[in-house]
């Protein structure tokens, strides 16, 4: 091993080649709490330095894994044994922007937020931003978006982050570097780029991307809903669809969840409802006035109670900030959490979220839900204590059971968190041997040699058998 | 879905062919995707249909529910126009093709069914194969059903036209137009497509003409080049030849070829490599349209 450290300190400063044991637990894991150490991290500050701790790697055969902000879910930048963590976080640069064709040239470490910051005074009358807004956007990043295919509230009518990414500069896993996509639209060969989104660091390691911004609308209406059951919020969803309006954001969060933010950001929530739906329509003034007046009446026609509209930016800002805290609310209620993410078809979400319900009281759980209701993207949170005796195989047990339903019910693993160690040995479940063979075989193209971010998403015998098998009780 | 598998089996060359109205395909036994739609969901915003149906039944099929699938209209199937890959002149607002593909089945190489993605708007279960399959002319599998995502009609759209001859007002006619659907230039107009309120459109038609359609498009050559570049190719058309370039998008219809500077840029080596690998991996025996190469064809 010595000999492979040497070969990055040939080229990395001590204070960018970290191998003490504090750093080394520090990125041992993501936002999951699935670890193992790495042997070392590394911090790079160019391209150039990813290619070379990556050909030292092949040299070495030493596997690595990038990492962004650490905010995934699944496990994703949990490093392999004998891993290298490869850090971006000092590649955190915006390099170019283009309010013409509205566009910019980002490094793989800037923070989602700050991207859509920096481009607000951009491409003015209308200012630009970045459209997929995970929860996390304050701390996740750009590259972290490429490599999950990143969602958020407002993705359900500007898509996820495949349809904004336009190329990719890449550090490919045999250390040769490649632009897949490009500024033209439409490019020669096959959609390599449109594969590398969402491979979750398996096929090498973006060290640029062009991004594609988004106009800021002339006008918004965000609207709060209130229910007294669940399935009139759910019906309201659908009925919304299909009467023709795709809404810039449409939220939801039920009774317990209500309850918790209320407590944490004092929003003013009806804490006596069963679920609230937060709806955001946005675009040129007449549309926008119309689709909020229609969304209130199918609200209504549901049996909503109330149908708040926010007066003015300050109390729009209070409402998102409800839905983008509940996160941190439910850790008033107990010391615990464990968040899950499935999606199914929009009509099956009262059923699902009845069997949701139904699971979490067999197994004498708490659960809150607090989700993308528009595309049907659930995040169910088991709520407890793990210092209650045997709860881990109750979370286990039930979390498993609320995966199962929603594929039972026409949906999949994961909206937006992906699949990492987490969801790879429930791969199965969706798709048989033939289609998890044509995944596999994609990879190979790519990473014939098995070292970018190896055991992660392909439940393959190999993977199974190794180190990182998922632990018993690592659904926390 | 079985049974065209086994049409295609495990040995052979074969050429996929929908209509017939766009090619090439090679040289191979012709096989023809099943047709037929499956399932229309506006309250999911999708259809899932056989890949050989008409892109003709599947807009009807749509529009009786209010809806659309950001395909390019014509005589062909929905396979057809996912193998080609080609967005038409919305791209701009309405989004490309590719992003049309939630889910799909195709056949492979071995005759066996094989399916990517899934039937929700929103996905990231394992790695989006389908992907692969929008633009690659038939070369790596036969597309068999697929599932597309769908959006709502409009309640109004029309197109607007006003003279603009030059870049600098074409730039500030890109920054102050809020999303629209296409914006074309062919040197002395300019012509704007939007979608929305009624009222909404109407505010425009104080400031634009409303006109009937969009201008003629030159057919023969589309090319997709950077979108500033694009521009410049209309900007210094000095030849007889109209061009009409798709604005913010970069695709620039002519009649005749264009020539240099404003040709795609090359391909660098690794990309034209990993094509390479793609295809030997998922069509080892070159099977599946033979002679068609991806690399070669303009999408």
């Amino acid at each position: 091993m010595s000999t492979f450290l040497d070969a990055l300190a040939g080229f990395l400063p001590s204070d960018r080649l970290r191998i003490g044991a504090m750093e080394r637990h520090l990125y041992s894991h993501d936002a999951s709490n699935l670890s193992e150490e790495p042997i070392a991290v590394c911090f790079p500050e160019s391209a150039d330095e990813v290619r070379r701790i990556v050909e030292a790697c092949v040299a070495h055969d030493r596997p690595f894994v990038a990492r962004g902000s650490g905010t995934g879910l699944t496990g994703g930048a949990t490093p392999a044994p004998g891993s290298v963590v490869i850090s971006t976080v000092r590649m955190n640069r915006v390099l170019e922007i283009d309010e013409v064709t509205r566009t910019a040239w980002v490094e793989p470490g800037v923070l989602n937020l700050d991207l859509s910051r920096r481009v607000a005074e951009f491409g003015r009358p209308h200012g630009l931003h970045f459209a997929p807004d995970p929860s996390s956007q304050q701390s996740c990043s750009i590259g972290g978006n490429v490599a999950n295919n990143s969602g958020g509230p407002h993705c359900l009518s500007d898509g996820v982050t495949t349809a904004h990414v336009l190329a990719i500069d890449v550090v490919l896993p045999d250390a040769s570097t490649a632009r897949l996509g490009g500024t033209a639209a439409e490019i020669p060969g096959y959609d390599l780029r449109g594969v590398f989104v969402g491979s979750e660091g398996m096929f090498g390691v973006a060290v640029a991307v062009l991004v594609r911004l988004t106009q800021n609308p002339s006008h918004v209406s965000t609207m709060l809903i209130d229910f007294v059951d669940v399935a009139d919020g759910a019906d309201t969803v659908s009925a919304i669809i299909a009467d023709g309006m795709v809404p810039a954001a449409l939220e939801m969060m039920d009774r317990l969840c209500i309850a918790a933010v209320e407590e944490y950001v004092h929003a003013g929530l009806p804490v006596d409802a069963a679920a609230v739906l937060l709806v955001e329509t946005t675009g040129d003034a007449a549309r926008v006035a119309a689709d909020s007046r229609r969304i209130g009446e199918i609200a209504l026609a549901h049996r909503a109670r109330h149908v708040r509209v926010a007066a003015d930016d300050a109390e729009r800002a209070l409402l998102w900030k409800g839905r983008k805290s509940a996160f941190g609310a439910v850790a008033r209620i107990a010391p615990n959490y464990y968040l899950h993410d499935t999606v199914v078809p929009r009509h099956r979400l009262t059923e699902v979220l009845a069997g949701v319900y139904e699971i979490a009281e067999r197994h004498r759980l708490m659960v809150m839900n607090v989700f993308h209701a528009g595309d049907g993207n659930l995040h169910p949170i088991l709520v407890f204590d793990r210092r209650e005796d045997g709860v881990m195989d109750r979370v286990h047990a039930a979390g498993e059971e609320i995966v199962r339903l929603s594929v039972e019910c026409g949906g999949v693993l994961s909206g937006e968190h992906g699949i990492g160690l987490e969801k790879r040995d429930l791969m199965p479940l969706l798709f048989d041997d033939h289609d998890l063979r044509a995944q596999e075989l994609l990879r190979s193209v790519f990473d014939p040699g098995r070292l970018a971010n190896p055991g992660k998403v392909l439940p393959t015998a190999a993977s199974c058998g190794d180190l990182q098998s998922v632990p018993e009780g690592s659904w926390i | 879905m079985r049974a065209f598998a086994d049409e295609i089996g495990e040995s052979g060359s074969v050429s996929i062919v929908g209509r017939g109205t766009t090619g090439p395909h090679g040289t191979g036994r012709v096989v023809r995707a099943p047709s037929g739609i499956m399932e229309v969901r506006a309250d999911e915003m999708t259809i899932r249909c056989r890949a050989g149906t008409p892109l003709a039944e599947v807009t009807a099929a749509l529009a009786a529910v209010g809806q659309r699938v950001a395909l390019p209209s014509g005589d062909g199937t929905v396979g057809g126009a996912l193998a080609r890959g080609r967005s038409d002149v919305h791209r701009l607002g309405r989004g490309p093709v590719r992003d049309t593909l939630l889910g799909a089945v195709w056949v492979d190489h071995r005759g066996c069914l094989v399916a990517g993605g899934g039937p929700t708007v929103k996905n990231v279960s394992g790695f989006d194969l389908p992907r692969l399959m929008v633009g690659a002319w038939g070369t790596l599998g036969v597309l068999a059903e697929v599932v597309l995502r769908t959006n709502p009609l409009p309640r109004a759209e029309g197109w607007f036209r006003r003279p603009c001859r030059d870049r600098s007002a074409l730039v500030a006619i890109q920054l102050a137009s809020y999303r629209p659907s296409s914006l074309l230039w062919d040197g002395s107009d300019v012509w704007l497509h939007a979608e929305g309120h009624p009222d909404d459109l109407a505010v425009l038609a104080e400031q634009w003409a409303t006109v009937h359609g969009p201008p003629e498009i030159p057919s023969g050559v589309r090319t997709s080049l950077d979108p500033h570049l694009a521009v410049t190719c209309v900007e210094s058309n000095e030849t007889d030849d109209r061009r009409v370039v798709e604005v913010g998008v970069g695709v620039v219809h002519s009649t005749r070829p264009l020539g240099a500077p404003f040709v795609p840029p090359s391909l660098d080596q690794r990309v034209v490599d990993l094509c390479r690998r793609v295809k030997e991996t998922f069509d080892p025996d070159d099977r599946f349209n033979p002679g068609v190469d991806v690399l070669r064809l303009a999408k």
